[in-house]
């Protein structure tokens, strides 16, 4: 599995990563965390608040940071 | 009317509050509020603690419906719509979207990309930052429904005018190029529960309150001095009724400062009870939070120079407008 997070850099974004770094730690999934920190990119996936999180390619929510729980929810 | 003038009071304006910090300073400090010292010191603890009040409840009930507007959903909704009734749309939708300046570049970019005309974004860039349900309960408190009102009317229709000008003047070639090149993806995905949406409103109190806090405690710092420090001949010179020019100098002021409605309220709240003009307290208010330094940066990464001091012109005249039109006609609001 391959997972994004999108975020300029920001407070939050760091705490999307770690709490999807829980859940997928969590779960036991192989899965591949990245960062993409290109606002370019970021639009391209029509994302237009962060952080977001893509799982596969495809965006599973935006503009918030939810607990690991529901996390877990869309690995 | 009994009932409702007794819930703005202890609710909104927060009477309990103030005889409550009246008694704590009097009794346990022994400093008379009729001092200086006195006077500035309640005025530093009741504002601190009323303001965080107001800002914990009300941010907590904007964000939870924040959460059925995402800017990705609005820009679908302002996208049906063309003209005037876009620009409208756009500052309609502005007061609710949740907005920060960090999240002002992929707005443009996503809103352009997705075809939407320059000045429905910019309606939405405009009303965005300075009206929303916040700052309408908030002047509500401090000021009273009249002006609470009249401030998010004039706001929106700055937004409205200012947006349908920047698209007469058909500034396209001024965005900056790449933003063109952007596909438009469509992204209205995960649904939230209603679980979710209390967790998104419980964060984002925690999250901003961390974050403004240290404007907060300035602004009512400098509201504390205004209020009890600085001379009333003073600030009426420079802000006053007769100074011809006291909308303009406020403007000014309040332009590059970076801060939200939260940090403003206890500088206009001291400005006021000093014999500032309401319009001329109105315009440093819209100054500060619609127009910034860093905003300003953040969207000069978008759009070319011409048609970022166009924008910043637009706005900047129209709030002076604003000023004297409330200044004119304060006899209606006192």
């Amino acid at each position: 599995m391959k997972i994004k997070i999108l975020g300029t850099g920001c407070r939050k974004c760091n705490k999307l990563e770690e709490n999807t770094k829980r859940a997928v730690a969590e779960l036991g999934v192989d899965a591949s965390i990245e960062k993409v920190e290109d606002i370019k990119k970021i639009v391209e996936y029509g994302v237009m608040s962060t952080p977001a999180l893509v799982v596969d390619e495809e965006v599973k929510f935006s503009g918030r940071v939810p607990k690991v729980e529901e996390i877990k929810k869309h690995l | 009317m009994g009932i409702f003038n007794w819930l703005n009071d202890q609710l909104l304006k927060m009477k309990w509050l103030w005889d409550l910090v009246e008694l704590l300073v009097e009794k346990v400090f022994g400093l008379s509020i009729e001092s200086k010292v006195g006077g500035s010191v309640h005025f530093f603890i009741y504002d601190t603690i009323k303001i965080f009040i107001l800002l914990s409840v009300l941010i907590y009930i904007i964000s939870y419906i924040q959460s059925y507007f995402p800017p990705e959903r609005t820009k679908k909704i302002i996208g049906r719509f063309k003209g005037i009734k876009g620009n409208i749309l756009g500052a309609l939708l502005g007061t609710i979207t949740p907005f920060c300046s960090c999240s002002s570049i992929p707005i443009f970019i996503g809103f352009t990309s997705a075809g939407l005309p320059l000045g429905s974004t910019f309606s939405f860039l405009i009303s965005s930052p300075m009206v929303d349900l916040a700052s309408l309960m908030l002047l509500m408190s401090f000021f009273g429904a009249k002006i609470a009102i009249s401030y998010v009317v004039v706001g929106v229709v700055l937004a409205v005018i200012g947006g349908s000008l920047i698209d007469k003047l058909h500034m396209e070639e001024y965005v900056e190029d790449y933003v063109w090149g952007v596909e438009d993806v469509n992204n209205e995905s995960g649904e939230m529960t209603r679980k979710d949406r209390v967790y998104f409103a419980r964060s984002q109190v925690r999250d901003i309150v961390g974050r403004v806090w240290p404007y907060i405690l300035i602004g009512v710092g400098i509201g504390a001095a205004i209020h009890n420090w600085i001379p009333q001949t003073i600030i009426e010179k420079v802000l006053g009724q007769n100074n011809p020019f006291s909308v303009l100098i406020a403007t000014i002021i309040g332009i590059p400062i970076y801060a939200d409605i939260f940090g403003t309220i206890p500088i206009a709240e001291a400005l006021v009870a000093k014999g500032v003009g309401i319009g001329t307290v109105l315009s440093f208010m819209m100054g500060v939070t619609t127009l910034s330094l860093p905003s300003m940066i953040m969207l000069s990464k978008v759009i070319k120079p011409k048609l970022l001091a166009t924008f910043i012109t637009i706005v900047t005249i129209g709030i002076i407008i604003i000023g004297y039109l409330f200044n004119a006609l304060s006899f209606i609001f006192i």
